[in-house]
């Protein structure tokens, strides 16, 4: 019986799992983007993005952060401390909702700019795959809004840490994506 | 012992509270939660496959009338008026209406028959059964991915049905046709609406297929390791496994169409004057949504075609009484199928203008992939060679599988040359090739799946008789329909024309295009036969008496006649061997389940 629990033990959670397999697909998608934004920004008459907004460098500073707190939020759950971890969830959650809005502003800083959906060039890509990469920064707000419920009016007690990290990583996934893409388009853009 | 492996107690009490007593199955379940909202994956299996055969009557309708159209051209049929009245004025097939029913053929067939119907169904039926799980990793993310394939269908269907009508710009929906609703009535509501819907098919896709990957690598009872599993699993592992990484990629080009059409980007158009408009876009590139289209398209057509291959590999071994031939040739040539799946998108785009040097380098890899197509045909014979075959509907389907995928196969080779695709592509020897290799054949791997799960599935059989009609006539009409094309094709009559009567060169195949649309509307009917058989037979049909009818060594056939929710009452069984001891030791079959013996030889 201890050899098989030992063995249990050593086996990703399947939820886990499915995460990191989900995670290689969303990869997918972006690859296909960015691919086609390679492909495109090498052919004649590419206009790129000349100077990047300034909101979106407040928005990495909120999603950094947030990924802290999550992380800060899982080992405060694994030790226990539950008012510790309700506080550090609610800070991830407004720092997820910041970083939403300061993206917001950072699309509107652009149009101002005379960057509108017009054309083809690399203000339209960037658009898109922000746009896209915020959708699943909301997908993680809405996970971190159940969280949050359970945390603060949950009646039942769970000791099962899977969710959290379950979240956690997700979390840290889409503020890694958001690095890679900034970096992308400051690079290529 | 195997229960603490195989099942997580941290699933069990967040995600099935009411499987408090796993293993029995005795929990209340109310209608609803039974068989509607259900997170049984044997119940989700059977929604997939019922809503597939109901998209399958669909489509296979609309090929019925398309090729009333191409049979016979200027020909009136007044009883199309009554039922489509202005797509079919004066009982004619309009041009937008033959537009509409192609695409939506296409469309139908591939994504929501042979995608959804087919490895839906079988993927989240043999899944927990054949690798011994209570269920899928996650029951809910599986409900979820039928039911926004459910949304998905609703929203299709209710395209047939707007003014506009549906989409009609090809199942490729190519820009800048597609991008543009001035181009064409097609392209207006109705593309949306294909967008939308694929956007939810593509989503519920994803969902299953991480159910399936997570399911099968983490999910097997005790002594199942990976060379252990039955072929149908390996089989369903990969196309899970190409599902997920190719369809975020048509995900985003559908998403960048969508900004093309609604929002005036110009991500796939340049240069365009409609209609002697001259239109503002600039600096698109069509070719880009192609790229980005095939980069799914060709995995694609693997995703419908490996859970075919799969189900015919372990039909073929259980009803020849054999072993199957080469276990790890089976792996390893499905392992290479999906490696080349990701390498040969562009010969889709030989004809583009694509660089004549890129070009030979996609010939290269796509006639590679002749090499495990031919080691897994090679394997099939070898498994029925000598064997006591037993001619089941099941077995029937897939041997019927195995010609069908020599002929059209055989087929790929010609167009997957660059030079010969000069001549040869946009032709009906196009249609005949990919009508075969991957459209009958995937459906032969279908059938012959529904004949051999039925009992497992119901705890009926379906009638035999009819399954014997449904067999020789589809087999035969299914030659009849579509070898003729080739040599249509060969001489260069293309696919997609609405009337080519214009041509005297091609007024020579006017019989043979009538002969072809007599004899789908005989398969059309036989089909809607073996419909009725299974409807029937779920009812009526003659009653499952021993838990393993046809002697096979699967996990599936361990379970009760009808296992509830949870499969297996009790602990769940442990593997001790491969699933393929057929005729071994002078015995005819043994079981996964039973211990290796003392003196056993080794297979």
């Amino acid at each position: 019986m201890d050899i098989v629990t030992d063995q249990q033990r050593k086996k990703l959670h399947p939820h886990k799992f499915t995460l990191w397999v989900a995670i290689a697909s969303i990869l997918m998608m972006f690859a296909g983007l960015t691919s086609a934004f390679i492909v495109k920004s090498n052919q004649a008459n590419w206009q790129g993005v000349e100077e990047m907004p300034k909101f979106f460098w407040y928005s990495t500073v909120a999603i950094l952060l947030s990924s802290l707190a999550i992380q800060m939020a899982l080992r405060a759950f694994r030790q226990r401390e539950m008012g510790k971890y309700r506080s550090l969830i609610a800070t991830t959650l407004v720092l997820g909702v910041l970083f939403i809005v300061f993206q917001w502003l950072g699309f509107g800083e652009l149009w101002d700019q005379q960057i509108t959906f017009k054309g083809a060039g690399g203000g339209q890509f960037l658009y898109v795959i922000f746009g896209l990469h915020a959708l699943h920064v909301l997908g993680g707000i809405v996970a971190l809004i159940v969280m949050f419920i359970k945390a603060f009016f949950g009646k039942t007690k769970t000791y099962s840490s899977v969710p959290v990290e379950v979240a956690a990583t997700y979390w840290h996934f889409v503020d890694g994506l958001w690095i890679y893409l900034l970096v992308f388009f400051l690079i290529i853009g | 012992m195997s229960e603490a492996l195989s099942v997580h107690p941290e699933i069990v009490t967040t995600h099935d509270v009411h499987h408090d007593e796993h293993g029995g199955g005795h929990h209340k379940e109310t209608f609803i939660s039974k068989y509607i909202f259900s997170m049984d994956h044997k119940t989700i299996g059977k929604q997939f496959l019922i809503t597939g055969i109901i998209w399958a009557i669909v489509g296979g309708l609309f090929s019925v009338l398309f090729r009333l159209q191409l049979g016979y051209p200027g020909q009136s049929f007044p009883i199309l008026e009554t039922f489509f009245g202005h797509w079919a004025k004066g009982g004619q097939i309009q041009p937008e209406f033959y537009y509409a029913l192609v695409t939506m053929h296409g469309t139908v067939l591939v994504f929501f028959v042979l995608t959804a119907g087919l490895s839906g169904t079988f993927a989240n039926i043999l899944i927990p059964l054949q690798i011994g799980a209570r269920d899928m990793a996650s029951p809910m993310l599986n409900m979820l991915s039928y039911w926004f394939f459910f949304l998905a269908s609703v929203i299709m269907m209710s395209s047939l049905f707007i003014q506009t009508g549906p989409a009609s710009g090809g199942w490729t929906i190519y820009p800048p046709l597609s991008a543009l609703g001035q181009a064409s009535d097609g392209s207006k509501l109705g593309m949306d609406l294909w967008l939308v819907s694929m956007a939810m098919f593509i989503v519920s896709s994803l969902l299953g297929g991480l159910n399936y990957i997570s399911t099968i690598l983490n999910m097997r009872t005790k002594g199942m390791s990976m060379t252990r599993m039955p072929l149908t699993i390996w089989a369903m592992f990969f196309t899970a496994v190409l599902g997920v990484l190719s369809f975020p990629v048509l995900l985003s080009g559908a998403i960048l169409l969508l900004f093309d059409r609604n929002l005036g980007t110009s991500f796939f158009l340049s240069d365009i004057v409609v209609n002697g408009e001259v239109l503002p876009n600039e600096g698109g590139s069509a070719i880009l949504f192609q790229h980005l289209f095939w980069f799914l398209g060709h995995p694609e057509v693997y995703i419908i075609l490996l859970p075919a291959m799969g189900m015919v590999s372990e039909i073929m071994s259980v009803n020849s009484r054999k072993p199957i031939f080469g276990y790890m040739a089976m792996l390893g040539s499905l392992f290479a199928i999906a490696i080349l799946a990701f390498l040969v998108w562009a010969h889709h785009m030989f004809v583009t203008g694509l660089n004549p040097f890129l070009g030979s380098i996609f010939v290269l890899l796509t006639l590679l992939i002749a090499v495990p197509s031919a080691i897994k045909v090679f394997n099939w014979l070898t498994t029925l060679w000598r064997g006591n075959i037993r001619f089941t509907p099941a077995m029937l389907f897939a041997i019927g599988f195995v010609s069908l995928f020599i002929s059209g196969g055989l087929t790929g080779i010609f167009l997957g040359n660059s030079t010969i695709d000069i001549h040869l592509h946009d032709t009906m020897f196009v249609v005949a090739h990919f009508h075969i290799v991957m459209g009958v054949a995937s459906f032969f791997g279908m059938f012959a799946g529904v004949y051999h799960w039925f009992p497992k599935m119901f705890g009926r059989y379906l009638n035999n008789t009819l399954g014997y009609i449904h067999f020789w006539v589809t087999m035969v009409g299914a030659y009849l329909i579509f070898w003729p094309m080739h040599y249509e094709g060969l001489a260069g009559m293309p696919r997609r024309y609405l009337d080519k009567s214009g041509w005297v060169s091609f007024n020579q195949f006017g019989d043979l295009d009538k002969m072809i649309t007599v004899v789908s509307i005989i398969v059309f009917a036989v089909q809607l036969m073996f419909v009725f058989n299974f409807f029937y037979s779920i009812f009526k049909g003659r009653k499952v008496t021993t838990q393993n009818p046809w002697g096979a060594n699967t996990l599936e056939w361990t379970t009760p006649i009808r296992p509830g929710h949870g499969n297996w009452v009790g602990e769940i069984p442990e593997v001790h061997r491969w699933p393929y001891d057929y005729g071994k030791d002078g015995r005819d079959f043994i079981p996964q389940t039973e211990p290796i013996g003392a003196n056993e030889s080794k297979h």
